[in-house]
């Protein structure tokens, strides 16, 4: 058995039978790390020996015929989510070296469900950014073109998935940071809805469209961590008290009479013929499926990525202020208090200083009216788009990503042009819906390409159905 | 010379005596007395990733002032974030109310020294938490608190309808009498648990026009509150008469000169960039909460001094006295649901027992004397069991010792002597040992009554009953003649 070509289910059903253990599988995900990152680099952190610790102990637990859902199963988290006893950095130099007393929500979760942390993986810094070029470390590659950004910002993440240097991978997902990585990486990632996921010991990006996502190589993989890591927490008084749903089991693959909605506005100019063809293959394999194809419109599409820059880095702007040095992280000394503040504050990095400005300024006085305010009014216009395509369709298919992976450098410079890597993604996180991307075809270059799957509030059994359905086909 | 009317509004900044701060579990401390960073959590640290969860006891108390101060209470409360940076503040901003407050367009009525009465319209009441605290070394470096970051604060902020030293003083007073009344703040300005900070103003008297303010702060004591306000009045006239300009900005209070001095000059307002606070949705206070919270507020001290007038006929100021505390005021109810006469007990607690503790320095809840002992000895009086002398000088002795007035009558034989016969026998002897006095008595000298009565006291050692030892001798001086 090559313990790194198993899939996270196949995986647990071997642990379950005991054709293997988790010290074994830990130890080969280990060993493929060693052999693999120093190419991809994926990983900021690897903790080796927590994770044969954990794993140990899984095998104990395996042995009593405990059933716990991700017993043993090796999984690599986005370092913007909080360890307890491992160091957190949002991939920011301003956190070097913070180990935090906690850990987020979804780490208790990920813990109770048996799963061994294999170590903290990549991300652009406090996730701002669709490269991982804007880490504070180093740019992660793409495992299918190492010349290639694996997207972002949880490129890590997607990137360690992509090349079984883990069974699946945590990340966040501000305004497409699971999805187009994911596309960019040829693995399954889901954005749940916002409040499906408690945010507690997530380093705050921008707190109302931030939400953790789950990475896999196949849908069910996908479906099985994030089962693990939803739920309600009194902690995150956003999160949404729900009833528990069996998201694995509503992964039937029947999507007969299915009403899938295409959007005239995702398919826009300057966008890869090659996605698009990929794209509307997947499609219409939805519709021999025995979906129904039902052209829609979100009219408000186009103003999304400016309503998506006023919001974010205005909430960020706030949320990075407390970066000063003085409680944790890092802190240089200065002439005085101010001092040491100031020069501790330089460690952060240019596109989270422009995001800071942006957002201080769409705050100010005299401006917010003009910037922040107006800007959550069209919010609302883009969520009123979604509730109303909801009343006509169940699904929304489109592309993840107008283009596949870009050269490193390629956008670096650009802003705007990296800006626009998430056109098709970010409506979402300014609406109330849920989404993932799915594998869909390659282009001629080899790169994978993704399909966009957008549900309603509350509707990823339906989502994480129809791609895999799909992915069955 | 031109006539100037101060406008004085005043902003007061309260911490509420919850169990635990505003947005974490921590316990609320004593700042003063705890261990800096004793009672701190990565919430309250502003550590990454951690979130705020409101404390809904937090807003029941706050619900209270704003009912109690007359105020609309905001259904659809919405918070804010208001970002300014200091290394007090660990997010980097503070969470507070904004745009909708939780209660809106209240009054307060004070009583002036003239004997009328004022209203001061009140803003708004909103809810937000308290900064930790910086300490300045001498040597250089500062050191941070966390204690208080977090806890519960309320601001009370009025209309600018103050306008004295004196007004100031009485609203604020009555302000924190209704905060400990509605048990949710203990009044302490000294340890900065209450903060008062007026906004001074002057104006030509009849313009609508508001002049440039100064906004006074370190103001430890109402008394530095009527002073540094007076102060300010003052020297706010005289930049004015003298053809100047009165600067806009932050004056400290220095206590020890008794002058205010510039602190920090506002050339414009500071942009606190608030916005929504996307970590909490918004709070919904439906009428039954406020109506639940409306039926469990105490009774205020206003209505109570008008109930101890129409109920028990004590003067206003008799009432406004036992009234003035919440504490004191439930001590003298009891002791009149324990059968007391209402006027004679407010006579015994201002009087005799207010000075005991005064003496003593306890406070009404820590005396050894219960409310049904003073019930019973101001019972043993009007069934004249005991003399008031005796009383006093029994109550004194419960002070001290805790026990009941009948065991120490009981214990001391200091039961009034009310036996007819008995005490014929000892005016008896009074007037058989001092006949000269009698001839003289006899001879017009009436003055002397009041002597024998001393000679018969004496005799029984205080005990006996005065009334009837005047009326019984005056029967026996008849007698001699």
């Amino acid at each position: 058995m090559n313990l790194t070509e198993l899939t996270l289910t196949e995986l647990r059903t071997a642990l379950r039978q005991g054709e293997t253990n988790s010290v074994a599988a830990t130890q080969a995900m280990l060993d493929r790390i060693v052999e693999q990152d120093n190419d991809i680099k994926s990983y900021l952190t690897i903790t080796d020996e927590m994770a044969l610790e954990q794993a140990a102990a899984a095998d104990k637990r395996l042995a009593n015929g405990d059933q716990s859902p991700l017993l043993g199963v090796p999984i690599a988290v986005k370092d913007i989510i909080a360890t307890k006893g491992a160091t957190t950095t949002a991939g920011s130099k301003i956190l070097e070296g913070f180990v935090p007393p906690y850990d987020a929500f979804v780490v208790e979760k990920l813990k109770e469900a048996g799963a061994v942390i294999l170590g903290k993986t990549n991300t652009d810094e406090f996730a701002m950014g669709s490269s991982t070029e804007n880490s504070g470390y180093f740019t992660t590659r793409n495992p299918w073109d190492l010349a290639r950004v694996p997207g972002g910002s949880s490129g890590g993440s997607a990137a360690a998935v992509a090349a079984n240097m883990a069974y699946g991978a945590l990340g966040t997902d501000t305004g497409g940071s699971v999805r187009q990585p994911a596309s960019f990486c040829g693995v399954v990632g889901l954005r749940p809805t916002y409040g499906r996921i408690s945010r507690w010991g997530v380093i705050a990006f921008a707190s109302s469209l931030d939400q953790v996502g789950t990475f896999g190589r196949t849908v069910a993989d996908t479906t099985a961590l994030f089962q693990a890591v939803t739920g309600y927490d009194r902690r995150d008084s956003t999160s949404l008290d729900v009833p528990a749903e069996d998201f694995e089991a509503a992964l039937t693959g029947d999507i007969k009479g299915l009403k899938v909605g295409v959007p005239a506005e995702y398919f826009v100019e300057g966008m890869d013929a090659e996605v698009e063809t990929a794209v509307r293959a997947a499609i219409a394999q939805l519709e021999k499926l025995g979906a129904e194809i039902i052209e829609i419109s979100l009219p408000h599409t186009q103003y999304a990525l400016p309503v998506y820059y006023l919001i974010a880095p205005a909430e960020a702007s706030a949320n990075l202020a407390r970066y000063d040095g003085i409680r944790y992280g890092p802190r240089i000394e200065g002439a005085d208090m101010i001092d040491s503040v100031k020069q501790t504050r330089a460690l952060f990095g240019p596109e989270v200083k422009r995001r800071i400005m942006l957002g201080t300024y769409a705050l100010s006085a005299g401006y917010y009216d003009e910037y922040y305010g107006r800007a959550l009014k069209v919010r609302t216009l883009i969520k009123q788009d979604f509730q109303n395509a909801f009343e006509q369709v169940d699904v929304i298919a489109a592309p993840t990503s107008p283009t596949t992976a870009f050269k490193i450098g390629e956008r670096a410079d650009d802003p705007l042009s990296m800006y626009l890597a998430d056109v098709l993604t970010l409506s979402l996180n300014l609406s109330a819906s849920c989404g993932l991307s799915v594998p869909c075809g390659f282009d001629s270059k080899g790169l994978p390409i993704g399909l966009q799957l957008i549900g309603n509030t509350l509707q990823e059994a339906t989502i994480l159905n129809t791609a895999f359905a799909y992915e069955q086909a | 010379m031109t006539e100037y009317e101060p406008v004085i509004g005043l902003e007061i900044h309260a911490e509420l005596m919850t169990n635990s701060k505003m947005f974490c579990g921590c316990k609320v401390v004593d700042s003063v007395e705890a261990e800096p960073n004793t009672a701190v959590c990565p919430v309250c640290l502003g550590m990454p990733g951690m979130l705020p969860v409101i404390n809904r006891k937090a807003i029941e108390y706050a619900m209270r002032v704003a009912l109690a101060l007359n105020c609309t209470i905001q259904h659809h409360n919405i918070f804010a974030r208001k970002n300014y940076f200091y290394p007090d503040l660990p997010k980097a901003y503070q969470i507070t109310q904004y745009e909708l407050p939780l209660g809106r367009q209240g009054w307060l009525d004070i009583d002036l020294e003239s004997g009328e009465s004022k209203r001061i319209r009140i803003r708004r009441v909103h809810m937000e938490e308290d900064t930790g605290k910086l300490t300045h070394l001498d040597g250089g470096g500062s050191l941070v608190d966390y204690n208080r970051s977090g806890v519960p604060l309320l601001e009370i902020v009025s209309e600018p309808d103050i306008r004295s030293g004196e007004e100031a003083r009485a609203y604020a007073m009555k302000i924190r009498q209704i905060l400990r009344y509605l048990g949710v703040n203990a009044g302490d300005l000294e340890k900065g648990v209450f903060r008062v900070e007026p906004n001074i103003s002057l104006r030509p008297v009849g313009s609508g026009e508001f002049g440039n303010r100064t906004e006074l702060k370190n103001l430890n004591s109402f008394k530095s509150l009527a002073d540094g306000t007076a102060f300010e009045i003052a020297r706010q006239t005289a930049v004015l008469n003298s053809g100047g300009q009165v600067i806009q900005e932050t004056r400290g209070w220095h206590d020890t000169k008794r002058i205010t001095f510039s602190q920090r000059v506002k050339e414009e307002a500071e942009d606190y960039r608030y916005f929504a606070e996307p970590d909490l949705p918004p709070l919904y206070i439906d009428d039954a909460w406020i109506e639940r919270v409306r039926a469990d507020l105490p009774e205020l001290p206003e209505a109570k001094i008008g109930r101890y007038q129409a109920e028990y006929g004590l003067s206003a100021y008799d009432a406004g006295v036992l009234a003035e505390e919440k504490e004191v005021a439930g001590w003298f109810e009891t002791a009149v649901a324990a059968g007391g006469a209402p006027k004679s007990l407010a006579n015994w607690i201002s009087n005799n027992l207010f000075q005991l503790m005064n003496e003593s320095k306890q406070a009404i809840t820590d005396i050894k004397v219960k409310p049904e002992m003073l019930a019973e000895l101001v019972g043993m009086v009007k069934k004249q069991t005991i003399n008031n002398n005796t009383a006093a000088a029994v109550l004194a002795e419960m002070f001290v010792s805790g026990e009941t007035a009948s065991s120490i009558v009981a214990a001391k034989g200091l039961a009034q002597i009310s036996d007819e016969a008995a005490l014929v026998d000892i005016i008896e002897q009074v007037l058989d040992a001092n006949p000269d006095s009698v001839a003289a008595y006899l001879g017009g000298k009436e003055k002397l009554r009041g002597w024998f009565v001393g000679q018969v006291m004496k005799a029984t050692r205080g005990k006996a009953n005065p009334g009837l030892v005047n009326k019984l001798l005056v029967e026996a001086l008849e007698e001699q003649e």
